[in-house]
């Protein structure tokens, strides 16, 4: 099963070296990983998507926490959290029709062209992960010429307490 | 006042009370050894510094105290990498300082550059590339508490040379402040009474103590447990020492090379009471049929070794002396309200005494020695044993040399046994011995060793003359990889596969050239007159030439991935 893990770390050099290489060594797949400044510029949030079964993630939880440089660990699949994920893609329009095609399919997901070329359209959609693969599904039958995802981001909804919410 | 990066690195030292570092000088190290050379901390010069770590681990794992190594950068951090690797594995607090390349070189592939933080990454508990001369007193403070707190590991603190020359305003801090390292010590109060309940409902209970108990310094509450409750006791490799091995209670060694009755008594426990222990492959063979019948109860100070290998149905983290001693005293209450009340614990608990003590009994670990035979490696550490009475520090190499002495040297003492348990390094022992000697000057301190695994580190035979330590080597010498060749025999059709080592040098001579005592029996009358002669040299290293049977097995035997009740050469399956 898949996990959405976040993972609060101390913003220095080489923590990412750190936590990446513990998900290789462990055997440890990892689907996504992004990771960047918090509210607090001392600190860092990798929000993680991996495969893992349940004992596997609480080894990984527990394997995490071990690392002096990270102080939180907190698995979001149990959470009410918000994820997005942001994608840009090429895709291929061979001809005017194909290219209204594609406008229309880009305007129901809300999604926006970025950029116009001769024969191909860029596309950028943010969202959860069934309306962003929704878009490639529908895109994919036209060609999408190249793609890059940021990997999956997610922030629980309420702020727990008063504060910083840290 | 400001002094230099080098000036703060020992003066953090003398604050830590450091006494002896084990090391070797190179270039962009030289800073530090200048201003050590002023100071009064001892240093230890190997012949290699994979020889320095191994003495620094030995002197730790014999003290208690941390241990600290000293190596330049490039090829000096990377003949670190193994004996940092072996001291992860284990558990040994460790502090290596290496020498960097100054900071504008970093990443240009300067002349002796190695990224040894990224390298050591998976083998540390923690490194640091330290940047900036005033973080330097920090870090290296926080170095030493991460080495020696929580479940003890190796630290690197890797100095570029522009940082040990540039000057700082020393202030060494009296606490660390480290929000993402919190080790539990002290165990769940209500996890603590179930495990109480527990042993006292349990049928067959087991005693299982391991690394973790020595390293917590608790096996004198392992002992008062096992008085209490009268439980049969087993322990891993790690874990010898703990209870003395001439207790009646006391099984031996699970695992491959275990004995029958502790490798009986795990499989048919009802409760096994893990202390300290990391249920490596080699202590449960086939992970499905360990201990199938047993509640598990298991304590450890790291939370991430609870459920790793086995399930635990009492997980207790914390520190084992502290969890111990409340375990105790909460049974000790219990016991004397059961008393009170005219309550006796499971009848069935006596019968599995007697049923343990049989299988003890009946199968001992056995070899013969025939008179005016082959000499047995097996005979040659029980001659150490008696001539020592179990008072020694035994340090082993590895392979079989490391498993006859699990067996037949009976362990009296918690920190005496120094032997690479999880990492199998061979070319532990003997730096290890040398940095158990200089830790513990007035003990006996034994390497046994194996013809290879000798050979992968004898230029520190140098360092123990120049240091005019009294280490005594006992080569089992086999002329093989002997274990290998055993698995070859066994697995691989006798197909002896670059394990014979042809061409191994004269040892006696080869002590003698370095100035260290060399000695030799082939004969099993010999051994007790040479190893009286070996004891009672007091000012330089004596090597010892066993010759003995060149293919003889390690029995019993666990094979690989099998059950641990089924082994080849004892109990009921041989």
């Amino acid at each position: 099963m898949k996990h959405t893990i976040s993972v609060l770390v101390n913003n220095h050099p080489g923590v990412l070296a750190r936590v990446a290489g513990l998900f290789s060594r462990r055997g440890f797949n990892i689907d996504s990983l992004a990771v960047g400044e918090t509210e607090d510029p001392a600190y860092s949030r990798m929000t993680i998507v991996v495969r893992a079964d349940d004992r596997q993630l609480e080894q990984v939880t527990k394997q995490l926490f071990k690392l002096i440089d990270v102080l939180k660990v907190t698995d979001l699949t149990r959470e009410d959290a918000v994820s997005r994920e942001l994608v840009l893609l090429k895709v291929f329009v061979a001809d005017a029709a194909k290219r209204t095609e594609v406008l229309q399919i880009v305007d129901i997901f809300r999604a926006k062209v970025v950029d116009v070329a001769e024969n191909s359209l860029m596309v950028e959609i943010t969202g959860d992960e069934g309306k962003v693969e929704g878009l490639i599904q529908l895109l994919r039958p036209y060609g999408i010429r190249e793609m890059v995802r940021t990997g999956r981001i997610s922030l629980t909804r309420a702020v727990k307490g008063k504060g910083n919410g840290r | 006042m400001k002094i230099s990066g080098a000036q703060a690195v020992v003066e953090s030292l003398l604050k830590e009370n450091v006494e002896v570092v084990f090391g070797y000088p190179g270039g962009r190290i030289m800073e530090v050894y200048d201003r050590l050379h002023a100071s009064p901390i001892r240093h230890v010069l190997s012949r290699h510094e994979q020889g320095a770590v191994h003495a620094a681990d030995g002197y730790a794992r014999a003290t208690g105290r941390p241990g600290v190594v000293f190596a330049t950068s490039g090829p000096g951090a990377t003949n670190l990498v193994t004996g940092l690797a072996n001291a992860y594995m284990d558990s040994v607090p460790l502090v290596a300082f290496t020498g960097q390349v100054s900071t504008g070189l970093i990443g240009t592939d300067a002349f002796q550059e190695a990224d040894i933080t990224g390298i050591t990454i998976p083998i540390t508990k923690h490194n640091y590339l330290v940047k900036e001369v005033r973080d330097l007193p920090r870090l290296i403070r926080e170095a030493f508490h991460i080495a020696t707190t929580g479940r003890p590991g190796p630290v690197l603190v890797d100095l570029p040379s522009d940082v040990t020359s540039a000057k700082v305003d020393y202030l060494y801090p009296e606490s660390v402040d480290l929000p993402g390292y919190k080790p539990t010590y002290t165990g769940h109060p209500r996890q603590i009474d179930q495990a109480a309940q527990a042993l006292l409902h349990a049928k067959r209970p087991v005693l299982l103590v391991g690394g973790g108990v020595q390293g917590a310094e608790a096996a004198a509450e392992a002992r008062r447990l096992m008085d209490l409750l009268r439980l049969p006791v087993v322990s891993t490799l790690m874990g010898l020492g703990v209870i003395p091995g001439t207790d009646p209670l006391f099984l031996g060694m699970v695992g491959m090379h275990g004995t029958v009755a502790a490798n009986y008594a795990v499989t048919e426990c009802d409760l096994l009471f893990a202390v300290g222990v990391r249920f490596d492959d080699r202590v449960t063979g086939k992970v499905a049929a360990f201990a199938p019948h047993a509640r598990v109860v298991h304590i450890d100070v790291d939370p991430a070794e609870i459920g790793k290998n086995v399930g635990a149905d009492i997980p207790i983290v914390g520190d084992a002396a502290r969890v111990l001693a409340v375990l105790n005293a909460r049974l000790e209450e219990l016991l004397a309200g059961r008393h009170h009340r005219g309550e006796a614990l499971p009848p069935e608990r006596d019968s599995w005494r007697s049923q343990v003590a049989e299988w003890k009994a009946r199968y001992p670990l056995t070899y013969r020695q025939k008179e005016g035979g082959a000499l047995k490696p097996q005979f040659v550490i029980e001659q150490i044993n008696d001539l020592t009475r179990g008072e020694a520090i035994i340090c082993t190499e590895v392979g079989q040399n490391q498993m006859w002495t699990a067996q037949y040297y009976k362990f009296l003492h918690p920190r005496t046994l120094l032997s690479s348990g999880g990492l199998g390094t061979m070319g532990y022992g003997f730096p290890a011995a040398i940095g158990a000697q200089i830790g513990c000057p007035d003990r006996i301190v034994f390497d046994i060793a194996g013809d290879g695994s000798f050979q992968m580190n004898i230029q520190e035979l140098a360092t123990a003359v120049a240091n005019r330590l009294p280490v005594k080597v006992a080569i089992l010498n086999n002329e093989f990889l002997g274990m290998v060749r055993q698995w070859q025999a066994l697995f691989y059709n006798h197909r002896y596969s670059a394990t014979c080592l042809r061409g191994n040098p004269d040892f006696v001579k080869l002590a003698e050239a370095y100035g260290a005592v060399g000695l030799r029996a082939e004969r099993p009358e010999e051994v007790r007159p040479v190893l009286e002669q070996a004891l009672a040299v007091t000012d330089r290293p004596c090597v010892i030439d066993f010759r003995v049977e060149r293919e003889e097995d390690v029995l019993p035997m666990v094979p690989p991935a099998q059950p641990i009740n089924k082994m080849l050469g004892g109990g009921e399956g041989q």
